[in-house]
Formats: structure tokens, C-alpha cells, sequence
């Protein structure tokens, strides 16, 4: 019945798997899938299948408002009957059934929290199924939602070549062990009984693999007790621990354990906080190990790189500010007010309703109407908000670049700690060596800031073009997410490696010209600041093409970068 | 049914500063900084479980109607994204439409009278609706003009927010207004966590009888937040430890009077808390990190976390 570790278990059985454990433990929350649409179907309708017949099933538009979702006035019905009727969300229609959340990483933070807290209020009012479209590894449903679901699969992944996951599902019995006969009656009963090593293995795996989230251990528990009831065993085993692990555990890793950095492509970063002092604790007992290799073993291969790298040590992470792009040219709803729809307002139809309420007596409406005058209708109001996006394109070589960053640092943090009214978020592109490297990526937080900020590397060549390049990227990309982009270069403009990461100065010089040009064209708002102690003709050329203001400071202090980009930005 | 507050494991700072608030509703909200998952909201969750029922007039919105029998402490999760119609009251439509009549249809604040008011990740929230909660809260009263009504209702809460500085800053304004501020992790030691998994699961397959094991340990928190309450006015703090508290407060260079007037409130509290009838200067060490953290000014460069920096100080001002 359960998966074991050599079976290389296909995500699509993975899915099918975690569905059939949903359904006899709704506690497990549901199921995030990404990629595929076909196979997502079938997850989904293989679910549908075992759940109880009446079990209603909904899709909730990505978009959904409040009055929706969490059910309210029905206006229709409401100026029919001349009374007022009272519709159910769809969080409460869902109840005891499905909930499918298409687009589920478009969803907004609050929409989400809106059904975080449903979550968590009743017990498991209903199994959630979040679709998620991401292109970008960031591009996840909202952290809040993914963190309450036990099971994250992901169906894009390339299975075996050839014949399609869902072909093989639709053959007859393909799959063996992990693609069982359907399941239609959920095993009830006593749940069967967990000893306390094999609890405490998956409480060593959550921790090996660096998940701070106590929801982590409880559901890859309720996980391995479903595995071991949908075998109709009284008993959980090892192999229920160890499926539990891989499907519940695996994907919420933010770094190795200590004995898999070995095989890391590249040496991990040191770990942080207080993880070391468990990997000290002597050697792990036999069966911890075992579930912790079933663990790694599912670790897809991107997710180990990027830990390796550095670069997702917190992968569920909610990134709101990304998330409400979609939105962008609606801007924040900011109530209603009086005037007259048209031209682009758009009337608000239970504020006009609400405010025509109170006289309806007076008016003498009847016979099921409603009397609205001219001066109760409203129109929404909407904030656009604009984020304003600062990038630094730091020059991390030579012998001063320690210093420079260390400036560029402290211009970041004065930046963001005024920041936060204005919603202004930051990046920084550092440039060294023979490449550039984007160092911290649009952020508004201080403390992710810090972080990513506290090891800067320094020394080498100056890679200006690469530079450049890269922080015309990150500014671009910004844009088709709707901010507005400010770049602020830091350098001495004295370019020493070409774009093709070659050390020919003079190619470098065209190179870092031509992209210095190409910032100009994109019409970037941006500032030059030039840090050497001579500044010579090429930083302001430089400064020209890319339509920069041209600002020397050859002892550029915090303070002074600070201000001088916040008098830039402002002019 | 919540998780009983006794068996919480670990996260002494989080459970001391909801005892203080209990005690003393005065504090002005407490601000909670952690990962998801965490244990914050059941926490919260479980403060309120465990108080006694309260008098049925002295929860929730008055309409007028008088409202016998006890009542649940009120514990109200306010989502992001709520709008101010909701957080405040409104026109209730229902009745407006149906009736005719000018009602009040009372908002989340008026809900939480009483009782907890708890915000996840309040650094997400609008900043108006922080704002605003954070007057309500201070006032302890709820002052409604909006569609032709004119209302004011009684709205005492105890703020919980809680908050990832992960996932960006809560402006230092609003922070500062929060009375306490608790930072918490997953414990790091492995038998803590097996500890945590366990209780939980226990509580999931059988929350009556986990419950039950946990009465004892419930009572005896329950008394001693009572007895708090009651001892709470008589405590009283000399002119001596006044002076430790003021001087902390200027080394560690905590802005404006707010953080001085939380540390004295908040080591009151704690010693009612713990039975004493005089503040001693341990009290105010224990609390300091809490009330003062995060009113320290921001050394731009300077990493060492602002507990640490408070605990700096706690050495040499004892030395």
C-alpha cells in the first residue's frame, strides 16, 4: 500500500496518494499541485470519487471579494423580494467538500488569510485544493495557505520519458503498488497507534531539514496515520513514516542536513540560529535516518540547488509585495464615495444601497422596490499604489569594495527603515570578479536585508557591463510587476572585464558603454554615483548615456549616498 | 475548544507577556514576532480559553437590551484585508433594507469587547486599520459617525498582533504603541519539539480528555492571573527601583516616555504576578527586553539585535 523508497514513486501516484489521504483525514488541510493541468484534473477528480457523493465541490475565482467568499447581503434577490436576503460564502458552501483554488498563486494575501482563518476555526471545514500556475520558483501561493496543507506536488516535473503520467494512470493498473484500486470506503475506526520513535524521527527529519514550522511535524503525522489506515493496518510503520516524510516534509526543506553537504553541487551556507546544536547531539538512531533519506530522496533537484546556493532558505515565504501585481491597475480599494458613475467610475453597488437604506420609510418604497435617489449613489474609490523599486548596482571589486558595500549597506537600511510608508522596496546587484551577482532581491524587509547583506564578497575585477546589465534586468522586470524602478550605480567606472567575462579593457570599456546605453534607452530613472578618488571623464560619460544624474562622491558615506539618492529621486 | 495554555511547551517571554496583559489590560497590546507555525495564535487562543466566562453585559456589543449570564472571553481573529466597515460596524444593510430601520450592524471591535483582539501578521494590514485599532484600543471605546449613525460603544480589548519581519517592517510608529513585544522560535532542542508534537497530536485525537489531564495546571495558572488582578493595585514600586527603571531606559537610549511607563506597568504586573507586594529591580530586568526591544532607535549599521543590546546594558547597570 505504501510508497516505498525504491519504488521512485512518479508524482502523479504521489498525488493520487495524498488525495486518498485527504479524504479519509480532512485534517491533512489538502493539497497544493503545480504544473499540469491534465493531471491536476485527474488528482482532482480521483479525490472527488472518494469523498462521499453530497460532498459539495467549489472553485473559488481568484479574485474573489469578501462578500463572496464570506457570503452577506444577496442584492439580487434582495431588490427582487423587497427583503433582505442573505446569501452563504463560498467558504461555508464548501463545507464538508472541496474547495479548488485555481491560480492559487495569485491569490491575494488577504483573500488567503480569509481562508487560513476558516481553516483553523472549524476543524477542517473543508479539503483545499490549491492550483498553482507559478512560472518562477518564487511565484507560490501565499505562504499562509500552503503552510496549513499537508501535501505540495508538483506535476510539471518530467516523469519518465515517453508515455505521458496521465497515459500510463489511464492504462489499466500501471502504477503497481502506489496506484492501488480506488478507494471508496474510508477505513474508520481507532486510528492507528504511532510509537514514540518514530514520532520523534519525524520531528529529527522536520529539523534536519531545517522547517521551523510545528505544523510540519503534526501533519506529516496525521499523514503517516492516514497511510497506515488506508492500509488498514492499527499500526503506523515505518514505511507510513517515511511516505509521510517524503510527501509532507521534503518540499518544506530550507536546507540540508548536515550529512547530505557533502554531495551539495556547492558548499551550503553556514547555518544559522540555533540548528547546529542539534546536529551535535550524537548520531541519529537508525530509523531516523531511514526517514530522513526517504526525505532527501524526494528532494527535487532545482530545490536542492537553490538551498545549496543560498538562495531559499525560506521557500514558503509570503511575497505580497509580488502577489498583487495583477491587481495593480485597480489599485487598493479605498471605499466609496458620493458622485455620479461614469467615465470611468464604477458604481458601488451596496454603498449606494446602504445609503438609500435608511429612507426607503420615508420615500415610501413598497411593493418590493427600492427607492434610490440620485444623491445615494456612490462610486468606488480606488488607491493605486505604485511601489517605488531602489536598485543598487554596487562595484564590489578592488581593495576598496569592502568599504563601498559596507557604505551601500548602510545607505540600504537608512533607505528602508524610512521606507516603509511610501511601500519603497530595495535591491542590490553587486558586481565583482567576472560577474555580477544579484545580492538582495526586491525586498521591503529590513531584516531579509540584513541577511542577505551580511556576507558580501569583495576583491577582483570590475565586470561594469555585467553589471550594468543585471541591474537594467532586475529594473525591467520590476516594471512588468508595476513599480517603478530607481537605479542607483555605485563605481568608479573604471571597467576592466568585457560582458563576455573576458579581461580586455578595452572591450570592457565599449561593453559597459553599450549597456550603459541600453539603461538610457529603457528610459530607467537613475542616479551615477562615482566613488573614486579622482573622478575621471569616463563615469560622467558613462552617467550620460545611461540619462543618469552624475554624482561625485569619492568618500561616499551612508549618510551621503542616502541623501543624495533621496534628493535624486525627488527631482 | 482551544489548546490549554499550561501545556504550551516552551515560549516562556510569549506566555509571560499574555499573563501580564491579563493582568493588567492597561500594557497596550502585545506584539508577537515569529515564523509561521510557531504557536503564537494558539497561544493567544488559549489565554482566552482558559479565562473564566465574563458577565454576558460586559462582552461583546450593547444594544440596549440587557444581556444576562456568562459568556466566553471573546476572542476575535482579524483578517487582513478587512475593510473598516467591518473592523468598526456599519449600517446594518440587513436591516435597513428589510425593516427600514437605522441600525447598527456592530463591527469585529465591538465583537472583541471584553476579550482578545488578535491580528496575524499585522505588518501586512493596512496602515489605517492599524491605526485605528490601536486608538480603540487605548481609548477602550469605539466612536462610529459614518451613513447617518452616531454611535459609541465600549470596545476594551487586549491587542495581539503578530507579525514576520520577514515579510516586511511594521512602521516604528505603530510599534512603538504596541506595550509589549515578544519574539518567538521553534525551540531548538530536539526532546522540546518531539514534546510539542506529541501534546498537540494527543489534543487533536482527543481534545476532551487532553484537556482534562491539563485542569490542574490549568486552575493554578487561572488563580494566579486572579489573584493578580486583585493584588495588582495594592503593589507598590520605590522611589529606588523607579530610578533603575529610568535609568535603564535612558542607557539603552529607548525613545520617549512610552517605554518607561510600560516598564513600570509591566513589572507591577509581573509582581503581582508572581505574588510579591513590591516591585524589585528583578522584576523590571525581567521585563525589560519585552517592553523595551522595540523602541530602540535603530543603530543603522550596528547588528546586534536590540534584546541583546538590553541585556548588555541589564549587566552593566547591575555591575
Amino acid at each position: 500500500m505504501t510508497a516505498s523508497r525504491d519504488d521512485a514513486p512518479d508524482p502523479f501516484s504521489d498525488a493520487l496518494l495524498a488525495a486518498r489521504m485527504c479524504a479519509i483525514d480532512p485534517g491533512l488541510g489538502g493539497l497544493v499541485l503545480r504544473g499540469d493541468g491534465e493531471l491536476r484534473d485527474a488528482v482532482i477528480a480521483e479525490l472527488r470519487a472518494t469523498l462521499p457523493a453530497e460532498a459539495p465541490m467549489r472553485r473559488l475565482p481568484v479574485h474573489v471579494d469578501d462578500e463572496r467568499l464570506l457570503g452577506g447581503i444577496d442584492l439580487a434577490a434582495t431588490l427582487a423580494l423587497g427583503r433582505a436576503v442573505t446569501s452563504p460564502g463560498l467558504l461555508e458552501e464548501a463545507a464538508g467538500g472541496l474547495l479548488i483554488v485555481p491560480m492559487a498563486d495569485r491569490l491575494s494575501a488577504e483573500t488567503a488569510g480569509r481562508i487560513g482563518a476558516a481553516m483553523d476555526s472549524d476543524h477542517a471545514p473543508f479539503l483545499l485544493v490549491a492550483l498553482d500556475d507559478g512560472m518562477e520558483p518564487d511565484d507560490r501561493p501565499p505562504a499562509t495557505l500552503a503552510e496549513r496543507l499537508a501535501f505540495a506536488i508538483d506535476l510539471s516535473a518530467p516523469a519518465d520519458a515517453g508515455a505521458s503520467l496521465a497515459e500510463r494512470w489511464k492504462g489499466s493498473d500501471a502504477g503497481g503498488a502506489t496506484m492501488p484500486v480506488r478507494f471508496h470506503q474510508p477505513v474508520l475506526g481507532p486510528s492507528p497507534h504511532v510509537g514514540e520513535d518514530l514520532m520523534t524521527a519525524l520531528v529529527a527529519t522536520a529539523a534536519a531539514l531545517g522547517i521551523e514550522s510545528a505544523r510540519a511535524p503534526i501533519l506529516a503525522l496525521r499523514a503517516a496515520r492516514a497511510s497506515a489506515a488506508l492500509a488498514g493496518l492499527a499500526e503506523v510503520t515505518e514505511e507510513d513514516v517515511m511516505l509521510a516524510a517524503r510527501l509532507v516534509l521534503a518540499p518544506r526543506a530550507t536546507r540540508l542536513p548536515a550529512a547530505a553537504e557533502d554531495a551539495a553541487p556547492e558548499p551550503p551556507p553556514p547555518s544559522t540560529d540555533n540548528d547546529g546544536a542539534n546536529e551535535d547531539r550524537g548520531e541519529p538512531g537508525p530509523i531516523e535516518d531511514v526517514v530522513l533519506a526517504a526525505a532527501l530522496a524526494a528532494l527535487p533537484k532545482d530545490v536542492l540547488a537553490r538551498i545549496a546556493a543560498g538562495r531559499s532558505r525560506k521557500p514558503g515565504r509570503a511575497n505580497g509585495a509580488g502577489e498583487r501585481q495583477a491587481s495593480h491597475a485597480r489599485g487598493r480599494p479605498m471605499g466609496a464615495r458620493a458622485g455620479m458613475p461614469g467615465g470611468g467610475r464604477r458604481l458601488s453597488l451596496i454603498d449606494t444601497l446602504r445609503a438609500a437604506a435608511p429612507w426607503q420609510r420615508l420615500r415610501g418604497a413598497g411593493g418590493g422596490r427600492v427607492a434610490v435617489r440620485r444623491a445615494d449613489l456612490r462610486i468606488r474609490r480606488f488607491e493605486s499604489r505604485a511601489r517605488a523599486l531602489t536598485i543598487f548596482a554596487v562595484d564590489a571589486s578592488g581593495s576598496s569594495a569592502l568599504a563601498r558595500l559596507a557604505e551601500a549597506k548602510g545607505a540600504v537600511e537608512l533607505l528602508l527603515a524610512e521606507s516603509y510608508v511610501k511601500r519603497a522596496e530595495v535591491a542590490v546587484v553587486a558586481f565583482r570578479g567576472t560577474a555580477a551577482e544579484l545580492l538582495l532581491p526586491p525586498t521591503r524587509s529590513l531584516a531579509r536585508a540584513r541577511r542577505s547583506l551580511a556576507e558580501l564578497p569583495g576583491g577582483g575585477g570590475t565586470p561594469l557591463a555585467a553589471g550594468l546589465n543585471a541591474a537594467r534586468e532586475v529594473a525591467e522586470s520590476a516594471r512588468v510587476r508595476g513599480r517603478t524602478p530607481f537605479l542607483v550605480v555605485l563605481t568608479d567606472g573604471r571597467a576592466n572585464i568585457a560582458a563576455d567575462g573576458s579581461a580586455a579593457r578595452e572591450a570592457a570599456e565599449r561593453d559597459a558603454m553599450t549597456a550603459a546605453g541600453a539603461i538610457g534607452a529603457a528610459g530607467i530613472a537613475c542616479a551615477f554615483v562615482d566613488i573614486s578618488a579622482r573622478p575621471r571623464p569616463e563615469g560622467a560619460r558613462l552617467a550620460r548615456e545611461m540619462g543618469a544624474r552624475y554624482l561625485p562622491l569619492p568618500r561616499a558615506d551612508a549618510a551621503a549616498m542616502h541623501a543624495a539618492v533621496t534628493a535624486a529621486q525627488a527631482g | 475548544m482551544s489548546f490549554p495554555f499550561s501545556a504550551i511547551v516552551g515560549q516562556d517571554e510569549m506566555k509571560r507577556a499574555l499573563l501580564i496583559a491579563a493582568v493588567d489590560a492597561r500594557i497596550g497590546g502585545v506584539m508577537v514576532f515569529g515564523d509561521r507555525g510557531t504557536g503564537k495564535s494558539t497561544a493567544v487562543r488559549a489565554l482566552a480559553g482558559l479565562l473564566p466566562p465574563i458577565d454576558a453585559s460586559a462582552a461583546g456589543y450593547q444594544d440596549g437590551s440587557p444581556r444576562k449570564g456568562k459568556v466566553a472571553v471573546p476572542f476575535v481573529d482579524l483578517p487582513l484585508g478587512a475593510t473598516e466597515d467591518r473592523v468598526v460596524g456599519a449600517l446594518d444593510l440587513e436591516r435597513a433594507l428589510g425593516a427600514g430601520v437605522k441600525a447598527f450592524e456592530p463591527g469585529l471591535l465591538a465583537r472583541a469587547n471584553g476579550g482578545f483582539l488578535y491580528i496575524d501578521e499585522v505588518n501586512l494590514l493596512e496602515d489605517h486599520i492599524v491605526d485605528l485599532l490601536l486608538d480603540v484600543a487605548a481609548s477602550g471605546e469605539n466612536l462610529v459617525e459614518r451613513e447617518g449613525l452616531s454611535v459609541r460603544h465600549p470596545a476594551r480589548f487586549v491587542l495581539v498582533g503578530s507579525g514576520n519581519p520577514e515579510e516586511g517592517e511594521l512602521r516604528p510608529q505603530l510599534l512603538d504603541r504596541f506595550g509589549l513585544s515578544v519574539e518567538v522560535r521553534t525551540p531548538g532542542d530536539l526532546k522540546q519539539r518531539v514534546e510539542i508534537l506529541k501534546r498537540c497530536d494527543a489534543f487533536e485525537r482527543d481534545p476532551q480528555g487532553f484537556s482534562e489531564s491539563w485542569k490542574r495546571a490549568e486552575r493554578k495558572t487561572l488563580k494566579q492571573i486572579a489573584r493578580g488582578r486583585e493584588a495588582l493595585p495594592m503593589v507598590t514600586i520605590s522611589d529606588a527601583v523607579l530610578t533603575y527603571a529610568s535609568r535603564l531606559c535612558m542607557t539603552v537610549g529607548a525613545d520617549g516616555l512610552r517605554g518607561e511607563l510600560t516598564l513600570m506597568r509591566a513589572s507591577r504586573a509581573l509582581a503581582a504576578l508572581d505574588g510579591a507586594d513590591m516591585v524589585t529591580t528583578g522584576h523590571v530586568a525581567a521585563v525589560a527586553p519585552m517592553a523595551l526591544r522595540h523602541r530602540l532607535r535603530r543603530g543603522v549599521l550596528d547588528d546586534t539585535g536590540s534584546t541583546a543590546r538590553i541585556e548588555r546594558v541589564l549587566e552593566e547597570i547591575a555591575a
